[in-house]
């Protein structure tokens, strides 16, 4: 349905997207996951048509997005980064102008748009202005406009960002519902929502692809490595050389807790290991108070240094 | 089609809630009003005065008061909207550039013509509305007058505020394509009004750099129609000006596609 080949934007000196190729399904549900600046929202803005690329061809539904950007643009519901509102216009008739423009036939549009506003559970809120809402209802706003014309293919700029809890997780339903039928693409900087939602995931850093793969794949790869927190009473020079003595142990830091005087250390291991009893076993031999002993969870941005910067590390982990 | 009348549609909606639109209407009307009424009682003051001289020297009385007070008026009004058309055109395309709402309208399957269309069409249309209440002090003033004055020189004069107005709309219309900031908008708006206006100084310098720059002076063509006179080279002039700048404004839009680059 979507078939992304070397794809290429740059501004000026700036590369923000450099040689990206994939493709999406019918049916299919991808997320693309990237820190600030990966180039999520310029790949979505040139899929679109909303710009053109520098290089490489894109094609949405078998046309192309810059030659037959008019065809593309019928087959597409997009949301901006910034959901594209009008104040002053109450969600309803915004709603109603938006399936105006998308061609709409009228004798639909009222149906379309009721429908759009019960997916986004706006339907209480039909006749109040955008420009009263909060951010949370702007942006379902912003998502119902994207489904208002029933699109083949729906691109999602962080769809979730500025909901509270449980509107992320409704929105998510929502995103997963609407697979089947529809061809989705949505980007966002967090990787739970990646593997709830999406059949498969590009991770994108500096406008490179660094990963394709499924979410339950690039899970298993990213546990690679493991971290693991202590809090002890310790003096810090004989700490670290009692970790450093625990096998498997790759990497150490340990840190002056500034209240009650506790030293924190972050102990690194290789994958698969798990060396928290021999830490413990170490702390209470030397007879020093333990306080916390927990497994720490890679952050994406630790999963983007693995997976971008530690070429040995990612090397590994893939070929696991 | 259907595209253009939703565009057409919103932007005359996004006119009616938002207090610019009120306030150019209401500042319009009522500075109107007040010169008409200025130029009527001076007009007629003036004429009375001419009478009494003609009877004095027993000439017969030859002063036309309906058409000086129409061509005070329609000068007046040219100027009035000098100051007004700026507004009701800056937002156009600043507003939609700075709210992102660009991203949707240049996503959506509708041509940037139909775009530029929908949006020109609306500000005419509004100043339209904003001139039409304009009309009906001159009616009245016809309707008192013995003889009733052609009304030739009524449809000319509002025909030429119409296409100027149109012309100026236009033109505020691409300048607004052109940035993101309303305010800047409406100051650049208004400097090349000033610019066409003072065109018409070329009157004074000789040989053909003053003719054609007098041709492009959007005033001179405006004074024949306040004259009564519907003249084909200034309908030509005003048609095109507002084609002119219709066409540089999709032209504007589509180049910030690649502008993004
Ligand atoms: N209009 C522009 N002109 C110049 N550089 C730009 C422009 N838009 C984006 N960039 C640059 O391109 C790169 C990619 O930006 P992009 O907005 O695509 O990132 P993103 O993945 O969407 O980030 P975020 O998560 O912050 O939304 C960044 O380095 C950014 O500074
Ligand atoms: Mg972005």
């Amino acid at each position: 349905m979507i078939e992304v080949q070397d794809l290429t934007k740059a501004y000026g000196a700036v590369t923000a997207v450099d040689h990206v190729s994939f493709t999406v399904n019918k049916g299919e549900i991808l997320g693309f996951l990237g820190p600030n600046g990966a180039g999520k929202t310029t790949t979505m803005r040139i899929l679109t048509g909303y710009m053109p690329a520098t290089s490489g061809t894109a094609k949405i539904a078998g046309f192309d997005v810059f030659g037959d950007s008019m065809e593309v643009r019928r087959h597409i519901g997009y949301l901006p980064e910034t959901p594209p509102v009008y104040p002053d216009m109450a969600v309803e008739d915004y709603l109603d102008f938006v399936a105006r423009i998308k061609n709409v036939p009228a004798e639909k549009r009222a149906a379309r748009v009721t429908e759009a506003m019960r997916k986004t559970n706006l339907e209480d809120r039909g006749a109040e202005l955008i420009k009263r809402l909060s951010r949370g209802y702007k942006q379902r706003v912003g998502i119902a406009q994207a489904l208002v014309h029933d699109p083949d293919v729906i691109i999602l700029d962080e769809p979730t960002v500025g909901l509270d809890p449980k509107q992320i997780i409704e929105v998510r339903n929502l995103i997963k519902g609407l697979a089947g039928d529809h061809t989705i693409i949505l980007s966002t900087h967090i990787l739970p929502e990646v593997s709830m939602t999406c059949d498969r995931v590009v991770i994108i850093n500096k406008g490179k692809i660094a990963a394709v793969d499924t979410p339950q794949n690039l899970t298993s790869q990213l546990k690679g490595g493991q971290k693991i927190r202590v809090e002890v009473q310790a003096p810090e020079k004989a700490l670290r050389d009692a970790l450093a003595q625990v096998p498997g142990t790759t990497r150490l830091e340990a840190e002056q807790l500034p209240a009650g005087g506790h030293l924190v250390a972050i102990v690194e291991t290789a994958q698969g290991a798990d060396i928290r009893s021999a830490i413990a076993a170490k702390i209470v031999q030397n007879g020093w108070p333990l306080f916390e002993l927990r497994g720490v969870s890679l952050s994406l941005e630790e999963i983007f240094l693995e997976l971008t910067t530690d070429d040995a590390a990612h090397a590994q982990a893939s070929s696991n | 089609m259907r595209n253009l009348y939703a565009i057409y549609r919103k932007e005359m909606r996004h006119y009616f809630v938002s207090p610019i639109a009120y306030v150019c209407i209401g500042f319009f009307l009522l500075v109107s009003a007040y010169f008409f009424n200025f130029f009527l009682s001076a007009v007629i003051q003036q004429s009375f005065q001419m009478e009494m001289q003609s009877m004095q020297f027993g000439m017969p009385p030859q002063f036309d008061v309906p058409g000086q007070v129409m061509r005070a008026f329609l000068g007046l009004l040219s100027t009035l909207i000098l100051f007004i058309t700026p507004f009701l055109t800056m937002g156009v395309f600043a507003e939609e550039r700075k709210r992102g709402t660009m991203e949707l309208l240049m996503t959506s399957p509708i041509s940037e013509i139909q775009i530029v269309l929908g949006k020109f069409l609306a500000s005419l249309s509004l100043f339209a509305l904003m001139l039409l209440p304009t009309a009906s002090y001159v009616i009245y003033m016809y309707l008192h007058s013995d003889p009733i004055p052609p009304w030739r020189v009524l449809l000319a004069g509002y025909a030429g505020i119409l296409l100027l107005g149109g012309s100026l709309l236009a033109l505020g219309t691409f300048i607004s394509s052109l940035t993101e900031n309303q305010l800047i908008a409406a100051v650049l708006t208004f400097v090349a009004f000033l610019f066409l206006w003072v065109l018409d100084l070329g009157h004074t310098s000789e040989g053909g750099l003053g003719s054609v720059l007098q041709y492009l002076s959007a005033s001179r063509h405006y004074d024949d129609f306040a004259r009564g006179i519907i003249d084909t080279s200034g309908l030509i002039y005003y048609l095109s000006f507002m084609v002119l700048f219709v066409f540089l404004t999709v032209r504007s839009i589509d180049s910030m596609r690649w502008r993004r680059a």
